[in-house]
C-alpha cells in the first residue's frame, strides 16, 4: 500500500472532441483563474495570451460533407523522454522545469529573463510572451485570483494545469492527515467550466482516475506524437479525419514503426 | 591637428573629412541608439515579433555577425597554431572585425531579451543542458579573448606606446598571444557549434531538428565549419572595401590569396557536408516526423526551393570553386565575387535556421506565418553596422592595423 | 555556475561543462595576470622607457 502512495503522479487530460462545442467557456475560465492579462484590442491573436486556445478544424469538404471540430489546446506538459520536454531542456536559466512528482511542466516567472527559446522549441504554440505589462480595467485588480501571481512584461507564461489548485489541495490533505488526493480534489478550471463535460483531468498513472481508462480508448490520440514530445493531453474522436489531423502523415511512407509510443 | 596620434609614415585624410565621415555614420548610430532605448524603456512590443516569432531579425543578425566574425578565430588559429606566418599581415584586421561582430552580438542579445536586467541569470542559474547557455558562456569568454587580442593594437598607438608600461604590456601580450588564440579557437568551436545546436536540438520543429553525436546535432558542426569557411571571406571582403574607401592597398595580394585558398577548401568541404546533411534530413529525419521536403518549401509567399539552390549551390559550391582555383583567386574581381557570395550564403543559412524554423507550421491545422520587422528592429540591427564603421575608421586612423601599409604606400619626403 | 548555487548538481554534465568554462577562464586570467605583472616588472627595470617610434 505504501508503495502505491509513493508512486509518481502524472497529471494529464483527456479531451473528447466529439463533445466539444467550441463555446470557449474553458478559455474564459482559464483566463479568470490564472489572471491572464488581456489587451483592449484582442483581434491580433499572434500577440495575445491564451493559455488554453480553442482551434477550429475543418475537414475541407463542401456541403453536405463539411465537418467542423473544435480542439482546445492547453500546454501539453510534454514528458519527452524521461522529462526531456522540448521547452525544458532548452531554457538557459532553468526557469522551466519538469516535475517528476506530478508530471507538470512549470514556469518560474521571476526566473525567466525572456529569451523566448522555449517558445521556439514548442510546436504547439502553447507558450506566450508578455509583450506588455498587464493592465487591468479599473477595479479589476480586486477581482484577481490571489493564489496566482500576475506576470510582468518580458517573461514567458503558459498553462500550469492550475498548479496552485494542486498546492491548495495538497495543503488541505496534509492538514487532514492524508497523503493522497482524491480525484475531485484537484481539477483544473477549464475542466470544471466545460458545460459539455468534454474535458477529463486526473492522474494518468492512477487506475482510480477516469483518465486512466479514457487514454486507452481506441479513438484516443495525442498531438504530434511522432515527434517524440510525449504529451500528457489526449484527445478522443470517433471521426477519422479529426484523429488524422493530430499528426502529419505521409502517403506511401512506412511510419508506423517510427511513431514513438510512450503510454 | 591630430597628427601626433597618427602612426608614422602613413597618410590619412584631413581631420575635417574624417569628422564629416564619422558624423554622417554617427547620425545612423544615434538612430539605432534611439530605437534601442525605445525597446528597453517601452519593451519588446516595439518590435513585430509575436508568439509565433519568438526569434526574429535580431537572432538572425546575432547568428550572422558571429558567423562573419569567425574570421578572427580561424585566422588566429591558422596564424598562431598552424603557423601560417604571412597571415600576421591581416590578423589585426580580422581581430578588429571579430571584436566588432562579437560586441555587436552581445549588444543585440541585451536588447533582445525581455528582461535585460536579468540577463545575468543565464550565467548564475545556468542550465548546462541548454545550447543557449553554452552560447552565452563561450560568447562572453571569447569576447574577453578578442578584447585581449585587440588591446595590444590600441597600446601600439603612437602616444600610448610612449608609456613604458603600455609598451611592455603590449610586447608581453604579443609574446603569449598564441595561448589566447588557442583558447579563443577552443571557445569559438563551442559557441559557433552551439549556435548551430540552438536550432538543431529543437525536436519539436522538424524543419530544424537534426540528429547527431551525443548532445550535438549535425548543425553544431556545420555552423562551426561554415563560420571558419565564410568568416575569412568576410575579412577579405571588408579589407578590400576598406582599400577602396581609403584608395590604398593595405594587404599584399599573396596574403589575401592564402586566406582565400584555405577559405575555399573549407567552403568546399562544408558545402559537401551540407549537401549530405540536407539529403539525410530530407530523406530520413523529416519524413520520420511526418514531413516531405517540399512541405517546408511550398504553400507560402517566400520560402521556396530557391533558398536551397541559392544557399548551397550559388553561395556555397560556386564561391568554393572560384576560391580553390588559382586563376579565380588571382583575379581581384572573381575573388571579391566569391567572398561576397560566401558571406551572403552563410547569412542566408542563419536566416533559414532562425526565421524559416518559426514560419513552418508543425501542427497539421496550423498555418504559415510571415513576419516583417518593425523599424525599431531594423534600426537596432543597423546600429552595430554604424558602430563597426566608426570603430574601423578610428582604429584605422590611429592604430597600426595593417603592417604592410607603409611598405605598400611609401610617402616621399 | 558555482557549486554553491542550488541548481548545481555533481553530475557529469555540470563537471564537463563548467570544467571547460573554468579551464578557459583560468587560462585567460593567468595569461593576463602574467602579462600585467611582467609588464610592471619590466617597467620597474627600465625596459621600454628608451623606446622610440
Amino acid at each position: 500500500m505504501k508503495k502505491e502512495h509513493s508512486k509518481a503522479k502524472k497529471y494529464g487530460m483527456v479531451i473528447d472532441l466529439d463533445k466539444c462545442t467550441g463555446c470557449g467557456a474553458c478559455m474564459v475560465a482559464c483566463m479568470a483563474e490564472n489572471n491572464v492579462p488581456f489587451k483592449k484590442d484582442e483581434s491580433n491573436k499572434l500577440d495575445s495570451i491564451t493559455w488554453l486556445r480553442v482551434f477550429k478544424l475543418t475537414n475541407g469538404k463542401s456541403f453536405p460533407d463539411a465537418d467542423t471540430c473544435y480542439l482546445p489546446r492547453p500546454c501539453m506538459h510534454c514528458e519527452g523522454e524521461h522529462g526531456h520536454a522540448p521547452c525544458v531542456s532548452v531554457c538557459p536559466a532553468t526557469a522551466t522545469d519538469y516535475s517528476h512528482e506530478t508530471g507538470i511542466v512549470s514556469q518560474i516567472y521571476t526566473r525567466c529573463f525572456g529569451c523566448r527559446y522555449c517558445m521556439a522549441a514548442c510546436p504547439y504554440h502553447a507558450r506566450y510572451f508578455n509583450w506588455w505589462d498587464p493592465v487591468w480595467p479599473e477595479g479589476m485588480e480586486k477581482l484577481l485570483n490571489p493564489n496566482v501571481s500576475v506576470r510582468m512584461r518580458g517573461v514567458v507564461e503558459k498553462c500550469s494545469f492550475c498548479f496552485h489548485r494542486y498546492q491548495a489541495a495538497k495543503e488541505k490533505a496534509y492538514y487532514e492527515g492524508r497523503q493522497e488526493l482524491e480525484e475531485d480534489e484537484y481539477q483544473t478550471a477549464c475542466t470544471q467550466a466545460c458545460p459539455a463535460g468534454a474535458i477529463t483531468f486526473g492522474d494518468l498513472n492512477n487506475p482510480k482516475h477516469a483518465v486512466y481508462e479514457l487514454k486507452k480508448d481506441k479513438n484516443a490520440f495525442r498531438l504530434l506524437e511522432r515527434l517524440g514530445t510525449n504529451p500528457k493531453v489526449y484527445y478522443i474522436s470517433t471521426r477519422k479525419w479529426v484523429r488524422q489531423a493530430g499528426d502529419n502523415y505521409l502517403e506511401g511512407y512506412e511510419t508506423e514503426g517510427k511513431v514513438k509510443k510512450h503510454r | 591637428m591630430d597628427s601626433a596620434l597618427i602612426p608614422k609614415g602613413v597618410r590619412r585624410c584631413s581631420i575635417g573629412q574624417f569628422a564629416l565621415f564619422v558624423g554622417v555614420v554617427g547620425v545612423v548610430l544615434l538612430w539605432g541608439v534611439f530605437a534601442m532605448l525605445l525597446c528597453w524603456i517601452k519593451g519588446l512590443n516595439q518590435t513585430n515579433m509575436n508568439d509565433y516569432y519568438g526569434f526574429a531579425l535580431w537572432i538572425w543578425a546575432d547568428l550572422a555577425v558571429i558567423a562573419l566574425g569567425g574570421g578572427a578565430f580561424f585566422t588566429g588559429f591558422l596564424r598562431y597554431i598552424i603557423g601560417k606566418d604571412e597571415l600576421k599581415n591581416i590578423i589585426n584586421y580580422a581581430v578588429l572585425i571579430g571584436f566588432i561582430c562579437y560586441s555587436s552580438a552581445l549588444l543585440i542579445l541585451a536588447i533582445d531579451i525581455g528582461q535585460p536586467l536579468r540577463g545575468w541569470f543565464i550565467f548564475w542559474h545556468a542550465n548546462v543542458h541548454s545550447m543557449l547557455t553554452e552560447v552565452a558562456f563561450c560568447l562572453s569568454c571569447y569576447f574577453g579573448v578578442l578584447t585581449i587580442e585587440y588591446l595590444p593594437l590600441i597600446l601600439e598607438n603612437r602616444q600610448l606606446d610612449k608609456v613604458p608600461f603600455f609598451h611592455n604590456l603590449s610586447h608581453n601580450l604579443h609574446e603569449v598571444m598564441a595561448v589566447f588564440a588557442a583558447t579563443g579557437a577552443f571557445l569559438s568551436f563551442f559557441h559557433q557549434g552551439s549556435l548551430g545546436g540552438v536550432a538543431g536540438v529543437l525536436f519539436g520543429r522538424p524543419f530544424a531538428y537534426r540528429e547527431g553525436i551525443f548532445i550535438w546535432p549535425w548543425t553544431f558542426f556545420l555552423f562551426t565549419w561554415s563560420a571558419a569557411a565564410c568568416g575569412p571571406c568576410f575579412t577579405i571582403m571588408i579589407t578590400r572595401l576598406t582599400e577602396k574607401i581609403t584608395r590604398k592597398t593595405l594587404v599584399k595580394q599573396n596574403v589575401v590569396e592564402l586566406l582565400a585558398k584555405i577559405s575555399g577548401w573549407m567552403l568546399l568541404t562544408y558545402t559537401i557536408a551540407k549537401i549530405i546533411d540536407t539529403w539525410y534530413w530530407a530523406a530520413v529525419s523529416a519524413p520520420a516526423g511526418g514531413f516531405w521536403l517540399m512541405d517546408f518549401y511550398s504553400n507560402n509567399p517566400l520560402y521556396g526551393p530557391w533558398i536551397l539552390i541559392t544557399e548551397v549551390l550559388i553561395c556555397g559550391a560556386l564561391p568554393a570553386c572560384i576560391l580553390i582555383t588559382k586563376s579565380g583567386r588571382k583575379n581581384p574581381f572573381t575573388l571579391m565575387i566569391a567572398a561576397v557570395l560566401a558571406v551572403i550564403g552563410v547569412s542566408l543559412n542563419r536566416w533559414v535556421m532562425v526565421l524559416q524554423v518559426m514560419a513552418v507550421p508543425v501542427m497539421s491545422f496550423d498555418k504559415w506565418v510571415m513576419y516583417s520587422p518593425s523599424w525599431q528592429e531594423v534600426a537596432t540591427t543597423i546600429l552595430p553596422v554604424a558602430y563597426g564603421v566608426i570603430l574601423i575608421a578610428i582604429s584605422h586612423r590611429y592604430l597600426p592595423i595593417f603592417p604592410q601599409e607603409r611598405e605598400l604606400n611609401p610617402i616621399e619626403n | 555556475m558555482f557549486p554553491f548555487i542550488f541548481e548545481w548538481m555533481w553530475d557529469m554534465s555540470h563537471v564537463v561543462f563548467m570544467g571547460g568554462l573554468w579551464y578557459a577562464l583560468t587560462i585567460i586570467g593567468l595569461g593576463m595576470t602574467y602579462c600585467i605583472l611582467k609588464a610592471a616588472v619590466d617597467t620597474a627595470q627600465g625596459k621600454g622607457s628608451h623606446h622610440h617610434e
